[in-house]
């Protein structure tokens, strides 16, 4: 209460300058896709790139639209049942290692978790040789196969971190009422877990979107994801630079529409990336 | 005295049942078990051995040639431009997020209005792929001169700011710095949102007694609040210098694969995958893993102990 009259409006208002200053720093890429996007193409030039569009225009995100337009689907292929089995994995593992602990969980938590922050160049040529042997290479179910397994680090830890906060008690009332390992993860836990889910399906959602190391070695050229194609795109000289732009706006729709929607759910599962709750 | 049995003996059942119990939990976690013990920790030992053969080319090779391939690093040209490229990302990339990251923490920490809507601004750029990211910065960070000049320079050119127009990536030695910024761009708010959490931990007791005893707002937060938010700073700069140590899609976004802004997950990528050098490619691989590992085991075991020990 004190502080609060201590500190009067006007003598804080000054902090919005550096602030505005800062969001103008990060709304600057998104303007000149949009900016650049919406221009005729005749408008379009690198020497008028800071000037707004005469009026509204769709040729750049057609033109883009139309050569991204496969991989957007492939994309869809992969991440959503990728979020939907790494979601299913991550709650039953998160589940034992919080709430059903058995001898050795405690070493087997952190070896799980190694796998998150190792750096993928690392297993890329074994992972490479084994897709290919078992014949998921190249297409977009192996990528799925991919992003579950190497996703389980993560969301085994969000769901951990969820669970170890549900009281013992309600465990305990449980077992006293004969609530073996199923009844107690499907009727008690689960429900409970709904936020989780989707703090974990988002997360998961937006990484395999955003993937583009394991998309890049493991498909053809007709499964790429959206990544793949939009940095083979920008790297082509015949695609001019106003295309790549709103080529770059509608590769990143998906998940942008995600953080406006759901972003407290995707900064929770941020957040737990750094181990922390 | 079958009573007083009955009671001796309940607990032991109970154990027992217990620990029946139990199994079905590995039961249930076996399969993410099995599937990251082959993924994560078989391949590793794959690539381990793959990182001391003599493969190179298609057919695969396991001919046992010792350090062969981590000699031939040490020794390669490119593997120091590699390193070097790395240190000078690491430092921009870090203190960059560090230093943008924890300014705005503390100004947004201020209970201002719109809190929120800043917050939301600044972390936005995490929900975006770094090809997105590259291929945008690549037209702003355009190098070209003259005539042609387009981007951010361009832009500098129109505010009378000549004097910050530059060839960005396109500069010798430290074109990889310019590189940095849209990684800063992008990670400065996730640093934020770490140092917020960080700094409403700090108890408002604390800095009233401080601002009671005459301190001055910087000194409020110099004395009292920085020391008490230094754990933020080493879970950041963990966090931080083991992203950039496996900088990839970023730069090949950017730049392309040019040998001046190489790092080492690119070499390793190109050696392999365009010039089938598995044995060089798995070194590399081993390397930046050996790197990662040195920056995250120590922390992952410092957190999980603490967390046990609450």
């Amino acid at each position: 209460m004190t502080t609060v009259a201590a500190k009067p409006g006007e003598r804080r208002n000054w902090v919005h300058i550096p602030l505005i200053m800062m969001a103008l720093f990060y709304l600057l890429p998104m303007f000149i896709m949009l900016n650049t996007g919406f221009k005729s193409f005749d408008e379009v030039s690198l020497r008028t790139m800071w000037n707004l569009p005469g009026g509204l225009s769709f040729d750049n995100f057609t033109a883009a639209w139309e050569t991204l337009r496969p991989n957007f689907w492939n994309s869809l292929k992969i991440v959503i049942p990728a979020a939907t089995i790494s979601s299913i994995l991550g709650s039953i593992n998160g589940f034992v290692l919080a709430k059903w602990k058995f001898k050795g969980a405690n070493i087997v938590f952190p070896v799980l978790l190694f796998g998150m922050f190792i750096p993928y160049q690392a297993i890329l040529i074994p992972l490479v040789s084994f897709m290919s042997d078992i014949g998921l290479a190249g297409g977009t179910w192996g990528l799925v196969v991919v992003h579950v397994i190497y996703g389980i680090p993560i969301t085994t830890l969000i769901f951990r971190n969820y669970y170890a906060t549900i009281p013992e008690t309600l465990l305990e009332a449980a077992k006293i009422d004969g609530a073996g390992i199923y009844s107690t993860y499907t009727k008690i836990m689960l429900p409970l877990a709904i936020p989780s889910f989707v703090v974990v399906y988002i997360w998961q959602f937006t990484s395999a979107w955003n993937d583009f190391l394991f998309a890049v070695v493991l498909t053809d050229t007709a499964n790429w994801p959206v990544t793949v194609a939009l940095n083979n795109l920008a790297g082509s000289q015949i695609i001019a630079w106003n295309v790549q732009m709103a080529a770059s706006f509608i590769a990143a729709v998906p998940t942008l529409l995600i953080y406006i929607f759901l972003g407290r759910y995707f900064i929770r599962g941020m957040m737990s990336g750094a181990l922390k709750e | 005295m079958a009573v007083a049995t009955a009671d001796i003996e309940r607990p032991k059942a109970k154990h027992k049942l217990l620990k029946m119990e139990s199994w079905w939990g590995v039961l249930w976690i076996m399969p993410s078990l099995i599937a990251v013990m082959v993924f994560v920790y078989g391949f590793i030992g794959w690539t381990a051995r793959v990182s001391v053969s003599a493969w190179k080319g298609l057919l695969a090779d396991y001919t046992f040639v010792g350090d062969d391939n981590f000699a031939a690093l040490a020794s390669d040209p490119r593997f120091d431009i590699d390193i070097q490229n790395t240190i000078i990302f690491t430092i921009v990339f870090v203190l960059g997020c560090l230093f943008i990251g924890l300014g705005l923490a503390i100004l947004l920490d201020k209970g201002i209005r719109g809190e929120g809507f800043y917050r939301s601004l600044f972390l936005f750029p995490m929900a975006i792929s770094f090809i997105v990211t590259g291929v945008v910065w690549r037209w702003l960070m355009n190098p070209a001169q003259g005539d042609r000049l387009s981007g951010l320079n361009l832009l500098f050119d129109k505010m009378g700011l000549d004097f910050l127009i530059n060839s960005w990536h396109g500069t010798p030695t430290w074109g990889i710095a310019a590189v940095a910024l849209p990684a800063v761009w992008q990670m400065s708010g996730y640093t934020m949102a770490l140092y917020l959490a960080g700094l409403r931990a700090v108890p408002d007791s604390l800095r009233e007694a401080a601002r009671v005893d005459g301190a001055s707002e910087f000194q409020v937060y110099r004395k009292v609040v920085m020391p008490l938010i230094r754990p933020v700073t080493l879970s950041a700069l963990i966090i931080l210098g083991h992203i950039s140590l496996k900088v990839f899609d970023l730069i090949i976004a950017m730049a392309g694969k040019q040998v001046a802004l190489d790092v080492p997950a690119i070499y390793m990528w190109t050696t392999t995958f365009d010039g089938f050098f598995f044995g060089r490619g798995a070194a590399i691989g081993m390397v930046l893993l050996f790197s990662v590992a040195i920056l995250v085991i120590p922390y992952l075991w410092y957190t999980l102990r603490q967390e046990r020990d609450l």
